[in-house]
């Protein structure tokens, strides 16, 4: 590992407004500056290796068995300059009948041309319970490509919750692909909250195999774009056995010259399935708009509070 | 003196007038009911006044403080004092009632939305934080939006059906609520088909068809309420009873 100077530590965590945080005990913390791993802090029953890469990094994390995290581990990735190339590889074990969080903080505030990729395998063992949020924060500028990608196994009875927002800054490109694979008794959310404008390109592939009986999937994905952003969103739920339940909902507001396309895939292959979905596209509801601007907000504060609302 | 002056106002759609020939005064300080049957053009001239999408073409003049409201878009009446309950508030998904109510605020502070809170009976503890979206029952969703006109502080307030969906304890709090506007000098005019909420005005104007068929105090216009709201047997189209009204 790169010896780092402890000011770069203090600067990323600063990008994000959590400064006063970084020095909490009780809680995980790991930060990652491009290619460099500035700093794990980490307690009994997680476990991280690793690996410094030429284009990023290789982290190997465990939650061990049993094991109960009783605060939220904060994970911390950023590119500071304003380029750059960061691949993340992660490698992620929720060991069996586990509890964690996580809050992943992805920074890039001076982003011109800057590209963030995660490969992630994400295994969360039978009975576990594991939710992942991230938040990232962009600069004004757009110039950060977004790609992260994960393949996800749920054992039985397992739940586990993904949260990806993006609603400070530009977008960029981005582009999400999530698969995962649920087994008897599991429930999976994945969430994301994305807002675009000027020129982003967002695309949100998420694809969830009820394989299980009783397993269960929550696909929800809400965008607000403005000015000639363009967004697709591909929810998918294939359900195939008895008792196997899910929903998609796919929520996006667009404004100017946006462009949103949303196609909610719902596969089912037992009579004992049951799937739902719903999609809605359009500009900001009329009467919540005339109600914010009867209260005298002009309608650019009316419609940001709006969709300030759908995507908090 | 009147604050608000609705003069000779024609709004039609298509060829029918919905609003016809509409002449009447709105006192700072006192509290009017509009009533008549469904149809009657109560909630058209409501949102007329608001200057709301699709109000905004029609023939005379309304005239606020003196100056006219032609052209004057919604958003620049709400700064200038105006504002609008509507029936069945909006829902806002995800919002916080605090950030709603702030919204509109003469005063965002944290204690003036809790005392906005407080007024309509809803305890900040518990409400300060929940969003304004579906998971309100209808009445608290209603007390929330009233709570975010008292941190308004407008000079002119449109209620329309204040009491529906209103439980008999959280009725009280919305005649408080309009009694203290009333108190500060606003100018409050309450659409209604309710006895009770009639009797919290002052003066209220009896529509049908989109004319005003009478107007005064309300012990007069009271007595309509006695015949079921209207004294005809043809509501809505009263020309087929010529001298009904005369």
């Amino acid at each position: 590992m790169t010896l780092v100077d402890q000011n770069d530590i203090d600067a990323i965590w600063q990008s994000i407004g959590m400064a006063e945080h970084k020095h909490e005990d009780d809680v995980v913390k790991i930060t990652v500056s491009g290619n460099r791993v500035l700093g794990a802090h980490l307690l009994p029953g997680v476990e991280v290796d690793a690996d410094e890469k030429p284009d990023g990094v290789a982290v190997n994390f465990r939650i061990l068995d049993e094991a109960f995290i009783a605060k939220p581990i904060q994970l911390c990735f950023g590119v500071m300059p304003e380029t750059g190339m960061q691949h993340i590889e992660l490698n992620l074990n929720i060991g069996e009948n586990s509890r964690a969080s996580v809050v992943a903080h992805c920074t890039f505030p001076n982003a011109v041309d800057v590209v963030h990729r995660m490969d992630a395998v994400i295994n969360v063992g039978r009975g576990a319970c594991y939710s992942y949020f991230e938040r990232h924060v962009h600069g004004p500028a757009g110039g950060v490509t977004v790609v992260p990608k994960a393949k996800i196994h749920l054992g039985a009875d397992a739940r586990f919750k993904t949260e990806f927002e993006l609603i400070k800054g530009r977008v960029g490109v981005m582009d999400i692909d999530y698969e995962a694979e649920c087994e008897a008794g599991s429930v999976i959310e994945l969430i994301a909250r994305i807002i675009g404008a000027g020129d982003d390109r967002v695309k949100i592939n998420e694809t969830a195999h009820l394989r299980g009986e009783r397993s269960r999937a929550f696909l929800q994905s809400y965008l607000a774009l403005k000015h000639d952003a363009f967004a697709e969103v591909y929810n998918t739920v294939t359900a195939h056995a008895d008792g196997a339940k899910g929903h998609v909902d796919c929520k996006e507001i667009v404004q100017g010259r946006a462009v949103a396309r949303a196609v909610p895939i719902v596969d089912v292959r037992h009579p004992g399935a049951h799937v739902t979905h719903e999609a809605a596209i359009g500009s900001v509801d009329s009467k919540q708009l005339q109600t914010l601007l009867a209260r005298g907000l002009d309608e650019e504060a009316a419609t940001d509070l709006i969709i300030e609302g759908m995507l908090g | 003196m009147a604050l608000l002056e609705i003069r000779d106002v024609v709004m039609r759609l298509g060829e029918t007038p919905v609003l016809n020939h509409l002449t009447m005064e709105f006192w700072a300080g006192h509290v009017h009911a509009l009533v008549g049957p469904n149809g009657a053009g109560k909630s058209t001239l409501a949102n007329t006044i608001m200057g709301l999408f699709g109000y905004t073409a029609f023939e005379g003049d309304i005239v606020y403080d003196g100056e006219s409201l032609k052209g004057v878009p919604v958003d620049e009446r709400a700064r200038r004092g105006i504002t609008l309950a509507w029936q069945e508030p909006a829902r806002f998904q995800g919002l916080p009632v605090h950030k709603y109510i702030r919204a509109g605020a003469k005063d965002p502070s944290d204690d003036r939305v809790d005392q906005a809170l407080l007024k309509v009976g809803l305890d900040p503890r518990t409400y300060r934080d929940r969003a304004c979206d579906r998971t309100l029952s209808g009445g608290e969703r209603k007390r929330v939006e009233i709570a975010a006109l008292l941190a308004m502080e407008p000079r002119v307030v449109l209620m329309d059906e204040p009491d529906s969906g209103i439980d008999i304890q959280a009725i009280n709090h919305i005649f408080d609520a309009i009694q203290f506007f009333k108190q500060n000098g606003a100018t409050v005019i309450l659409i209604t088909h309710s006895l009770p909420v009639l009797q919290q005005a002052e003066h209220a104007f009896l529509l049908c068809n989109g004319r005003l068929r009478d107007k005064g105090p309300i012990s007069k216009i009271e007595n309509y309420f006695a015949e079921n709201c209207i004294m005809c047997a043809t509501p809505n189209e009263p020309e087929k009873r010529q001298g009904a009204w005369q």
